[in-house]
């Protein structure tokens, strides 16, 4: 008797019950919160963050021309401009480009002639070719992606093919005429 | 659901009377496969790529399972482990390798002969749609798998297709680049991405068994479907199992060794590309990077987009890639046609066969060079693959007349047979 | 209003994949007719390798150790200055019919030492090779390490052929017509060479065999540039993978025991349906 009024009292869902609803959300989120650590441990570990900057000397590097170096176990081009390039660059209306961004964006101050970008095409992340002495630099004169064909200016824009963006620009600064540091 | 004729377990061994009465384990074997399920009678060969399917997925779960006690999974050892370790040193560790690494192609073999026996046959429809869905959950699980073994010999392929896969991830807006570095536990694959991969690749197969006992089980509960389609309507239309389909699936599964033989001891290298044996480089990307032949139809799909149009083009790419394969979720719902088997439906076989080739141009030119040629005869593939489940096969449901149905599967039989 | 919206979504979903298809589609004509390609250097001079036989080919093909031991002395003598061949033991030397003895010797003699660390002083030595170490890697100062030839003749599209290939093709020239196409080829870039069979035509690698009698061979073959080619070609099949003819005679078991199984297997299927219609 005493049962069956617990079960259809007036009361209904009754105070009480409010502890069960209570308990059981407690112990989702502390669920939900376990298993963050499982998640995070997905993410770039110490030791891969470690590497994330990378000097790289640019005394040796002639106009005209480029080395492939890495950053990140990615590859990073830097890019030592003419005054040709550098013009045809800026020659381009920046609103007709998909990623509108200009060649002074793109690089320091006081030092505009170094194109410093990640080697990362960004359609799909193969390396292009341009930065290697003889490399085929493509129909604009930058970097060429042999993987989906596409083409990249002398400022690393993104100008004929599949990829969506310019090529990245990684964070870095000078810290003398000679030395860049990145990441 | 079980027919009334169906076969009733009675072991007479005191044995299996002792086990089946404390664990009815005997009693669910002998009714999933054995005498106690009723098959329709007039199955044909194109029916023993079920089994099939499950005797190759056997085949990878016990070589892989001996293969990853010789594996390093390092960025630094897992090209010598398996190019000098099993390939060399290991006692017959080559006949592993090789059977693992064509084993995955043989699976596609049949899982793509198996998926289009039931598109051919309408398998999917009502009351069979779950058996579909999970064909396609196991079919998704399959390709996640084979994906990620790929890339555990670590040469030039397995690397660069492990950057351009999770590329993928980084065309979805705003999140995609933190998602993919998550994925790849870094800026690109390496040592954190190859210890989760092969995790996830022992992980996954036995998933997939899972869900093969899934697709199993909502087998039986209308029963195997048949050639023409026509429902089960009694005793006479079926033959048990065992030892009937026993048989003739033991026929098939010697036929599909000896081809499966004669590519691991004749051709081991012959569905692999030549660039898997140089070791990962992650400055120097190759010539021309393609997939393995059985991703070429959807690597295809994803590169005819070429044009931004409201979204970008990448993005375009890859959603029309998952599209492609999520679309025959849909298909019991897509195709409307009261009629299953496509022998008796005229239009529509004309288009199964016109997909079927479509699906094979799709496939040559996934293989190719993104050359101008073989972009524009993609994008026109892509169209009529799109163009044939969304818009061909609901239209054609409507239009069509079928042809008059065999009154039952025996009628059908004593027809063929001129009896 | 709803349910047509429903009914119709296949439709819009599908129009919508075709629309953009077809954007793309008229993207790629208008290019190709505006912009026809250019047919690449590649295209114009590049050739697939001349055909080579070996021993080896084949389901029933066998290695000809004789032709091995040279293909190992053109290796040594030449090869092995420049490209490693560190998959490949000293010990796996006796699949050639070395003897024991002959292999501690090679391992003892060849050029490029071990190198081991010296745990007490901290410092990089190096000593003689024993028959259980790997070919020990080559480290070349020049422009780049030249590639590891283990498994060269996997990792080339029909390897053996177009290692022989590679290695007689310097002689050969450009067209003249490809030349007026292509007037850069012309002269080749310092420190380069012109080589057909190589996939971007010029190749870092000076000529390696340049005159018969380069390598002494002991079994009485004349050793023309085209016999060493070919012996060493043969080598590479074999340190790509040693294995491959026991693999091709397991093989010939495996498919005698199928083929009886499957006799067995169909008498088997036939007597179980016979009178059964189906």
């Amino acid at each position: 008797m005493a049962i069956e009024a617990d079960l259809a009292g007036p009361e209904n869902p009754r105070r009480r019950d409010y502890l069960q609803f209570a308990a059981v959300s407690v112990a989702a989120v502390g669920a939900g919160v376990a298993v963050l650590p499982l998640v995070n441990s997905m993410n770039p570990s110490a030791d891969v963050l470690a590497q994330s900057t990378t000097e790289v000397d640019v005394s040796k590097i002639e106009p005209g021309q480029a080395i492939k170096t890495s950053f990140r176990k990615q590859p990073l081009f830097v890019r030592n401009l003419t005054p040709k390039e550098i013009a045809e660059a800026d020659a381009v209306p920046v609103s007709s480009l998909r990623d509108p961004q200009t060649l002074e964006q793109r690089t320091a101050k006081g030092h505009t002639n170094w194109l410093i970008t990640l080697g990362v095409c960004t359609h799909l992340g193969c390396v292009p070719l341009g930065a290697g002495e003889g490399e085929n630099r493509g129909p604009f004169g930058g970097y060429f992606c042999p993987c989906h064909g596409s083409a990249y200016d002398t400022a690393g824009r993104i100008r004929q093919g599949p990829a969506p963006k310019n090529l990245e620009v990684p964070k870095y600064n000078f810290t003398s005429d000679s030395v860049v540091v990145v990441g | 659901m079980s027919f009334p004729w169906a076969k009733h377990y009675e072991p007479k061994n005191p044995v299996m009377q002792w086990v089946d009465s404390r664990l009815p384990l005997p009693r669910f074997v002998y009714n999933a496969v054995g005498a106690g399920y009723p098959v329709p009678r007039n199955l044909n060969y194109w029916w023993n790529f079920g089994v099939l399917a499950g005797v190759a997925l056997v085949c990878q779960l016990i070589t892989g399972i001996v293969l990853a006690m010789h594996f390093h999974s390092s960025a630094a050892s897992a090209f010598d482990s398996v190019n000098v370790g099993i390939m060399r040193d290991v006692n017959a560790g080559w006949f592993l390798r090789f059977a693992h690494a064509n084993g995955a192609s043989m699976f596609f073999v049949v899982i793509y002969i198996h998926m289009f026996r039931g598109l051919y046959y309408g398998s999917y429809k009502a009351p069979r749609e779950m058996v579909w869905l999970l064909g396609v959950v196991i079919f998704l699980l399959l390709m996640a798998t084979a994906f990620m073994g790929y890339v555990l010999p670590w040469g030039q392929m397995s690397f660069w297709g492990a950057q351009v896969i999770t590329g993928f991830f980084s065309a979805i807006p705003v999140v995609g680049d933190w998602i993919r570095i998550w994925l790849l536990g870094g800026y690109a694959p390496d040592d954190a991405a190859l210890n989760r991969f092969f995790s996830l690749h022992y992980l996954l197969p036995f998933v997939i068994a899972g869900a093969v006992i899934l697709h199993i089980w909502a087998l039986h509960i209308p029963g195997s479907s048949n050639p023409t389609g026509v429902e089960v309507k009694g005793e006479q239309d079926t033959v048990p199992f065992h030892p009937y389909y026993t048989a003739k699936d033991g026929l098939g599964v010697v036929v599909f060794l000896i081809l499966f033989s004669v590519l691991i001891f004749f051709a081991p290298d012959y569905l692999g590309h030549p660039d898997n044996y140089i070791p990962a480089n992650p400055l120097s990307t190759p010539a021309h990077i393609v997939p393995e032949w059985y991703f070429w139809p959807f690597y295809a799909i994803l590169r005819a987009f070429t044009a931004d149009f409201i979204l970008p083009a990448k993005l375009w790419g890859v959603l029309a890639m998952f599209g492609s394969i999520l679309l025959l979720f849909f298909l019991p719902w897509l195709d409307k046609s009261p009629v299953r088997s496509g022998s008796y439906r005229p239009m529509y076989k004309v288009a199964f066969w016109v997909l079927v080739a479509d699906v094979l141009v799709l496939g040559y030119c996934g293989g190719s060079p993104a050359e101008p040629l073989y972009v524009i005869l993609s994008q026109i593939a892509a169209a009529y693959y799109f163009a044939h489940f969304l818009i061909i096969v609901p239209i054609i449901s409507h239009l069509e007349t079928p042809k008059p149905l065999p009154g039952s599967i025996t009628e059908a039989v004593l027809a063929k047979t001129g009896a | 209003m709803t349910s047509l919206f429903i009914k119709s979504i296949k439709f819009l979903v599908g129009g919508g994949f075709i629309l953009v298809l077809l954007i793309a589609l008229w993207g790629s004509i208008w290019g190709v007719i505006n912009e026809p390609p250019a047919e690449t250097a590649e295209h114009a001079m590049h050739k697939h390798p001349k055909e080579l036989k070996l021993a080896s080919d084949g389901p029933l093909g066998k290695f000809d150790e004789r032709q091995l031991q040279r293909g190992f002395l053109v290796y040594k003598e030449v090869c092995a200055t420049c490209h490693s061949l560190s998959l490949v033991s000293f010990r796996n030397l006796k699949d050639l019919g070395y003897t024991d003895a002959e292999v501690k010797k090679i391992a003892k003699d060849w050029g490029t030492k071990q190198p081991v660390f010296d745990e007490k002083g901290g410092t990089w030595g190096e000593r003689d090779n024993l028959p259980s170490d790997r070919f020990p890697k080559v480290y070349y100062p020049g422009t780049g390490t030249p590639p590891d030839l283990s498994l060269i003749t996997k990792a080339r599209h029909d390897g053996a052929a177009y290692v022989h290939s590679l290695l007689t093709g310097y002689n050969e020239k450009p067209s003249a017509e490809a030349l007026k196409h292509f007037p850069e080829f012309a002269k080749t870039p310092d420190g380069m060479h012109f080589n057909p069979y190589f996939a971007n035509l010029n190749i870092a690698m000076p000529p390696p065999l340049t005159q018969d009698g380069q390598v002494q061979y002991s079994d009485g073959t004349r050793a023309t540039v085209d016999q060493m080619s070919t012996d060493v070609a043969a080598f590479l099949v074999w340190t790509a993978e040693p294995t491959l003819q026991t693999r091709r005679m397991a093989g010939w078991a495996v498919l005698g025991f199928l083929i009886v199984l499957g006799f067995l297997t169909y008498g088997a299927y036939r007597s179980v349906w016979a009178g059964v219609k189906h």
